[in-house]
């Protein structure tokens, strides 16, 4: 049975979210006065063809590395799901 | 003697590629050459530029699938091998992502895409782009970018510093490099790095929007041919 893989990108701390700081002032120009703070990051769904748990979480690592993220300035993660 | 053959290339959503190939033929001895992203013939090329625009639409992040497009794969091999490989804008992200310069370029400060004129100062006149600057002159080379905020780790800026791999830095008119006249908040006012050995330069100012009277400045020709100059003299 596939893998569902589902992996979040997100900026690093240290780096400026123009992005994230745009919503938190919007959102708090809407009342909302008790957000504090705002960071966009981006989701991603991939169906991984693999049987086995640790090839499915290898290949993960792997292309989050390689492509989904820029590890200059962002983090990533995922988990990992039977397709159902 | 035969021409100098400048391999310019094309992804799908450059768009700063025909103003390259304008530019860079519009020196004598010297002839561009297109090189197509799906390819792996570079087709002589003696230098190499990755053009401005937005590759692959600037999915996922500038530059991130560029990298790995077939041509892209030979540009590597060819700047592994000591040949000159500029990067300008796009292409200056595209080189990023491809590990051959260090850091990264995020949003820029202040949200804006910002396209304007911009003063910058070849901080180091010894690198075979920019020998025939003085690190006095202030050029006026337009930017136009969203994500030019250029950022490195701590410890990779003092390495970048202490191997003189800063080739160009936002200034004020007068030259001066302070917090007002950086346009985009890259770090220490960066707006162009080489590699430690000295054949891949990354920009993000378009130098060849600053190649003809009518544009307004001519201040990216000389990089154009310090370039082209060391290849006829190598």
């Amino acid at each position: 049975m596939p893998y569902t893989a589902k992996i979040k990108v997100t900026l690093r701390q240290s780096i400026l979210d123009v992005q994230g700081k745009a919503v938190e002032h919007a959102l708090n120009n809407l009342g909302y006065g008790t957000v504090e703070s705002a960071r966009i990051g981006k989701y991603i769904e991939v169906t991984i063809n693999e049987q086995e748990l640790l090839q499915a979480e290898r290949i993960a690592n792997e292309i989050s590395q390689k492509l989904l993220s820029n590890p200059v300035m962002e983090n990533y993660s995922f988990e990992l799901e039977h397709v159902k | 003697m035969a021409d100098v053959l400048v391999g310019v290339v094309v992804f799908p959503g450059s768009n700063c590629d025909h103003d390259t190939e304008y530019a860079v033929a519009s020196f004598e001895g010297v002839r561009p050459v297109m090189l197509w992203h799906n390819e792996h013939d570079l087709k002589g090329a003696q230098a190499i530029i990755l053009p401005g625009g937005f590759s692959y639409g600037d999915y996922l992040r500038a530059g991130s699938i560029a990298r790995f497009s077939p041509i892209m794969q030979e540009v590597i091999e060819f700047a592994r091998k000591g040949f000159p490989v500029l990067g300008i804008c796009n292409g200056f992200q595209v080189l990023l992502e491809s590990g051959l310069l260090e850091g990264a370029l995020s949003r820029n400060r202040d949200k804006k895409f910002l396209c304007c004129q911009t003063n910058i100062r070849p901080v180091n006149c010894s690198t075979m782009f920019t020998s025939l600057y003085n690190e006095t002159d202030v050029l006026t080379i337009p930017i136009a970018h969203g994500e030019g905020n250029y950022f490195a780790p701590s410890e990779a800026i003092e390495s970048l510093e202490e191997h003189n791999q800063i080739v160009f830095k936002y200034t004020d008119e007068a030259g001066e490099i302070t917090g007002e006249a950086n346009p985009n908040g890259s770090l220490n006012n960066i707006a162009g790095i080489i590699n430690r050995q000295g054949n891949v330069l990354g920009l993000m100012p378009h130098p060849e929007r600053a190649s003809e009277r009518l544009l307004g400045s001519l201040d990216g020709r000389p990089l154009f041919e310090s370039l082209f100059r060391h290849i006829v003299e190598a």
